[in-house]
């Protein structure tokens, strides 16, 4: 138990993200290694796509040149508008619909999926202005976007996903292949 | 006698002819004169057929070329050869009158002593306390197409003798049954008013409607004559047997009570919680006001509402959240002042885990300030918050100079699944911070209603903006919230 007393004195409640959301992951995403993406998902079933701790962009060092939710020529996210309780108008996602694009200073792209079916809500604007939010906060203010599925889709949509616990064992597997190399 | 002019006579002919009933052929000669309903039908008959006899009197004194009495009119028998005959033919058999083709015998058997001994036992048996009774009563739509069938029959004989009647000006059936019934059953329950428009008590015989009579209505409104003419017959076939009366069902006016509740139990949802057709949380502050109102009330159930709600994990302190319910059919509704006390009381001591006051009987129009203005209205809260770098007391003494702070709050995720995606900006009047330990501490607010205060110190991934966590510069977190009051001033408080 690393520090694990430590930040019990510090953090002595769950946070809002565990008191209230399911973390999914979706490992190695189109085969890219430690593409890592996570999805929270909200007990009303909303989720919120996020990139994992494990993703490249967030290993340090790294500077994020640009973020980009013109997805095609045709397409932005940024377009996307939901109006009325029943969010009218929201784009349909599906599982490896690209949300955005980012660019970091070394010149490596990449491309974020939505990992889920369902309705786009909302993207993250605040991480246009301000892209450190993405790299110090990538699970909370630095979320990429707000995804409703549909009601009959709330539980299945996430049978493709990795657990916490699944995607720990991957991790673990990748700290194995990583010590032993080839 | 009848209220009826000489040129009603050719129509009272034929409606007897048809096989209308005395209190139809009044309603079809417009005749408003409530009296003329109450007395017994058969007088009426009688009276209706000495009427027409008295026709063929003054026609034949009238006439240039007199007539023997005993022939029909020339312009009767133009109409209906044997007209006569038919009359007389129906006043032998005033022992067992036949059921009225037009009100399938609402307006004979069913408009009577006996039936308002039923409707005022029905009344009784619920042990209502009441001054005043309204009798409505639902007809079968059926009734809609006789109506109809029936006008058109006397229409054309209306329009040669260029009479203005309308088939508006016709007494609805409801509207003759109320003025025969309604007397009748005031005097059964002693002398109770009973009233068309005003009071509290509503009676129904209703039928099982195959085709609701609304769609009837506009079905007829819309047929033209001619085609309604081929597929039913005029005037109405005779009826093998007359309608009767489904039930009596007596409804009391709901009563409306209000007040403020406290809620002390940070596992009470406001309202029932049910998740995917389960039952959360074993009881409900609606639940635990509502059990001994309904008792008191001796009510069939309720509507709740109040201004605003708090979650299930927040307290409401002070002098409580403003609430209102509407308690439906109560079979009791005058309490006095020391009664609601009583009640109050009552309430108070089935639970600790809410407390009520101010409770009183209010008008449904009164309820209504509750609700109105609800976001100009002030909502004053205390959280207790947690930091993630550790605080001294100075740290955050700067947030008592806050005044008036506007954050802009996109829907909250947590609610954002049934309400819309919208940024709504909501003015925080002011804060007070009370330093508890190196991670937490008291922070009070004054805020406009409608401010979410959860999202407010968490941040809700940076979706309300500013919050806590931007103003500390450190993670924050909400661990418990308790509403201190909410600045409405309704309803009136009541000293204690
Ligand atoms: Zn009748």
């Amino acid at each position: 138990m690393d520090g694990g007393e430590q930040k019990d004195t510090q953090a002595n409640a769950p946070s809002v993200i565990d008191r209230y959301y399911t973390r999914w992951y979706r490992a190695d995403l189109k085969g890219k290694p430690c593409e890592d993406h996570c999805i929270l998902q909200h007990s009303n079933r909303i989720c919120v796509v996020t990139l994992a701790e494990t993703h490249p962009i967030l290993q340090s060092g790294r500077t994020i040149k640009s973020i980009n939710y013109q997805i095609s020529n045709v397409c932005s996210r940024l377009n996307n508008k939901v109006s009325g309780k029943s969010k009218r108008g929201g784009q349909f996602l599906t599982d490896f619909a690209p949300l955005c694009r980012i660019t970091c200073t070394d010149e490596t792209e990449y491309t974020v999926y939505s990992c889920i079916r369902g309705r786009l809500l909302e993207v993250n604007e605040s991480i246009l202005e301000t892209p450190t939010l993405l790299l110090e906060k990538p699970s909370t203010e630095g979320y990429i976007a707000v995804i409703l599925p549909k009601f009959e889709e709330s539980k299945s949509i996430t049978e493709n996903l990795l657990s916490r616990e699944e995607f720990e064992s991957v991790l673990a597997k990748r700290k194995v292949a990583e010590s032993q190399p080839s | 006698m009848l209220p009826l002019k000489d040129k009603d006579k050719p129509m009272v002919q034929m409606l007897l002819l048809a096989g209308c009933c005395a209190r139809c052929i009044l309603r079809f000669c417009c005749v408003s004169v409530h009296a003329a309903y109450r007395q017994p039908p058969q007088n009426t008959l009688k009276q209706l057929q000495a009427f027409i006899s008295d026709t063929e009197n003054s026609k034949s004194q009238d006439s240039a070329v007199p007539e023997p009495p005993e022939d029909p009119p020339s312009k009767r028998a133009k109409l209906e050869p044997g007209v006569t005959d038919a009359v007389l033919e129906r006043d032998d058999e005033a022992a067992a009158p036949r059921v009225c083709v037009v009100c399938l015998g609402i307006l004979q058997d069913m408009c009577g002593t006996s039936q308002a001994v039923k409707v005022s036992e029905a009344v009784k048996a619920e042990n209502y306390e009441f001054d005043t009774v309204v009798l409505s009563v639902s007809l079968p739509a059926q009734l809609c197409v006789r109506e109809h069938s029936c006008w058109l029959h006397v229409k054309k004989e209306v329009r040669e003798k260029g009479l203005v009647l309308d088939k508006d000006d016709v007494i609805q059936v409801k509207e003759a049954f109320k003025w025969i019934m309604q007397g009748l059953v005031a005097k059964e329950l002693g002398g109770i008013a009973v009233v068309t428009k005003v009071g509290n008590i509503h009676d129904e015989k209703k039928n099982i409607l195959v085709f609701t009579r609304m769609a009837v209505v506009k079905a007829l409104e819309k047929i033209p004559d001619f085609k309604f003419l081929k597929h039913y017959p005029c005037p109405p076939a005779q009826p093998t047997s007359s309608c009767s009366p489904q039930d009596v069902r007596c409804l009391h006016g709901s009563v409306f009570v209000a007040g403020r509740y406290n809620k002390f139990c940070r596992s009470l949802p406001q309202t029932p919680w049910v998740i995917d057709g389960e039952r959360r949380m074993e009881s409900s502050v609606e639940e635990l006001i509502a059990a001994p109102l309904l008792a008191a009330f001796r009510a069939d159930g309720f509507n709740f509402s109040s201004s605003g709600r708090e979650d299930v994990d927040v307290r409401t302190l002070g002098n409580g959240r403003p609430f209102a319910m509407e308690l439906l059919n109560p079979h009791r509704s005058r309490f006095n002042r020391a009664e609601m006390k009583q009640l109050q009381e009552t309430i108070n001591k089935s639970s600790d885990k809410i407390r009520v006051r101010d409770l009183q009987i209010v008008t449904r129009q009164a309820m209504s300030r509750m609700k109105e203005g609800e976001e100009e209205k002030t909502k004053s809260y205390t959280a207790l918050i947690w930091t993630q770098k550790p605080i001294q007391r100075e740290d955050i003494t700067f947030i008592d100079d806050i005044k008036d702070l506007t954050v802009d709050q996109k829907t909250p995720l947590r609610v954002l699944h049934r309400r819309a995606l919208a940024v709504r900006p909501r003015v925080i009047h002011s804060m007070n911070a009370r330093f508890l330990d190196p991670h937490h501490f008291y922070l009070g607010l004054k805020t406009q209603a409608g401010t979410y205060i959860k999202e407010f110190v968490h941040g809700d991934f940076g979706r309300t903006k500013p919050n806590l966590c931007q103003l500390l510069k450190t993670d924050t977190d909400i661990l418990e919230l308790d509403v201190e009051s909410v600045d409405v001033d309704w309803p009136p408080a009541i000293p204690e």
